[in-house]
């Protein structure tokens, strides 16, 4: 079914998804990649605090290209996921609310999701173009040396994603 | 003998790169065309319709068709009476590709060493191959490569006695492997025989090949149609999501081998298969 969402959204109106839907989300999300999770991994090892509260927030598994002059961002489309699996666990159980990305989870992500009634949300790999006419803000919050990967903090509008792992934690993608 | 000033390299490789990454060549926009005209699943062509929605804002505003604009690879085929003036050509390709990335809006996506990981902050270097071809003339191939399906890609060193079933077998285990980690509908370049580096090279470059033309050896040209049939077969569908478009074409190249040998290379690209070629 297709839903309008706002986000970030509370564990009770994640409980209301369901494998396939597609849902427009509105609100905001929290970008980062492969060197944006080795950063916080590490800094969670040493007891330090994240650059930004995860706490019920989305994270979009996305580098963008530069945005030219006048623009809010470059092409934006979602990153395989599953380079981020050994991360993931530990943010979820930390509060992490849900991600949006492209590809298969290992187990032990689909454990945590359900676990921590989570959402795993797949954006269209390759609709970069497309995407980035759904963000209307973006800024960088945190490990601004690390270019695309940088931490963003974007404002979506009507942000299209499917739902592949709702809070039971099943994988449409193994179905 | 012709000369060739290497600045006219430099200028190529930066146009072709800001283009090839904004618009998609012509038979991969057919073959995404007949895909979405075809697709079962309702899903499938909701997802297939908004790929091509993507294509026109791409060319229509100037925004990359996928964030992942790719590490460089480049093709050279050097014509043997040409004479390459003006500076050393791998220096000026690399500059082409700075230019092109930076003036461009192209994501810069390489990293200066493979462990320590520091982003070059320009796309470079390319990945660059060179062969020496008959004329006077230079072509340059560019193909800028995303990663979510290059790191799907496999290399199989297959017995003789595996044959032609091992082949097609390697092809389909690689590309059921892939699954929705490589953005599906995918491309599939496989290098059959030489050696074991030479398959790879001869995968990537059957990317490079037209989308919807098949090899000239009649055998292989069957088992590409069969390939691409099965792989379709499997159900994976557009973003993996199911349906019957799960790749859009398989281009395979061989080359002769080793009486003990049989490697396949199976380079698996996604939907936006970028390729595009200029002779100076």
């Amino acid at each position: 079914m297709t839903r309008h969402m706002t986000v970030p959204m509370s564990r009770e109106e994640k409980e209301t998804l369901k494998n396939g839907d597609f849902v427009y989300l509105t609100g905001t999300i929290y970008t980062a990649r492969d060197a944006a999770h080795k950063r916080m991994y590490e800094s969670l090892q040493k007891g330090e605090d994240l650059p930004f509260d995860i706490k019920d927030q989305i994270i979009y598994y996305m580098g963008p290209s530069p945005a030219r002059e006048g623009r809010v961002i470059g092409s934006a489309g979602p990153t395989t996921a599953g380079r981020m699996d050994k991360y993931t666990p530990t943010l979820l159980d930390l509060g992490l609310g849900g991600m949006i990305g492209k590809g298969k989870r290992t187990d032990e992500v689909l454990k945590a999701i359900e676990r921590n009634k989570s959402v795993y949300f797949a954006a269209i790999g390759g609709a970069g173009a497309l995407l980035a006419k759904a963000i209307v803000k973006s800024e960088v919050i945190a490990y601004d040396d690390l270019g695309t990967e940088a931490i963003r903090k974007l404002e979506v509008k009507d942000f299209p994603v499917i739902v592949v792992t709702d809070p039971s934690g099943v994988s449409l993608y193994n179905k | 003998m012709r000369e060739i000033e290497v600045s006219a390299v430099t200028e190529a490789v930066s146009e072709m790169c800001i283009e090839i990454n904004h618009v998609l060549s012509k038979d991969m926009k057919q073959v995404l065309k007949n895909a979405c005209e075809n697709e079962e699943s309702e899903l499938g062509r909701q997802i297939l319709s908004q790929l091509e929605e993507n294509l026109k804002i791409a060319e229509a505003e100037m925004i990359p068709i996928c964030q992942d604009t790719g590490m460089a690879v480049i093709f050279m085929e050097i014509g043997q009476d040409v004479h390459l003036t003006g500076g050393n050509l791998e220096d000026a390709i690399n500059e082409g590709v700075r230019k092109g990335y930076t003036e461009g809006y192209l994501r810069k996506s390489v990293v200066d060493d493979p462990l320590i990981r520091n982003n070059t902050k320009d796309n470079t270097p390319a990945v660059i191959h060179y062969s020496i071809v008959p004329g006077e003339n230079v072509k340059i191939t560019i193909s800028p490569k995303g990663f979510g399906s290059e790191n799907m890609s496999k290399v199989y060193m297959l017995k003789p006695a595996d044959g032609e079933e091992g082949v097609k077998n390697a092809i389909i285990s690689a590309v059921k492997d892939a699954g929705p980690n490589a953005c599906p509908p995918m491309v599939v370049g496989v290098g059959i025989g030489g050696t074991f580096e030479k398959c790879a090279l001869m995968a990537k470059h059957a990317l490079t090949r037209e989308a919807g033309t098949h090899s000239d050896i009649p055998y292989i040209k069957e088992m590409e149609e069969e390939v691409l049939d099965k792989i379709n077969a499997l159900g994976i569908g557009p973003a993996g999501l199911g349906g019957k478009n799960t790749a859009l074409a398989v281009n395979i190249e061989t080359y002769p081998t080793h009486i003990a040998g049989l490697p396949v290379a199976v380079n698996i690209c996604c939907h936006v298969n970028r390729h595009i070629s200029r002779v100076i």
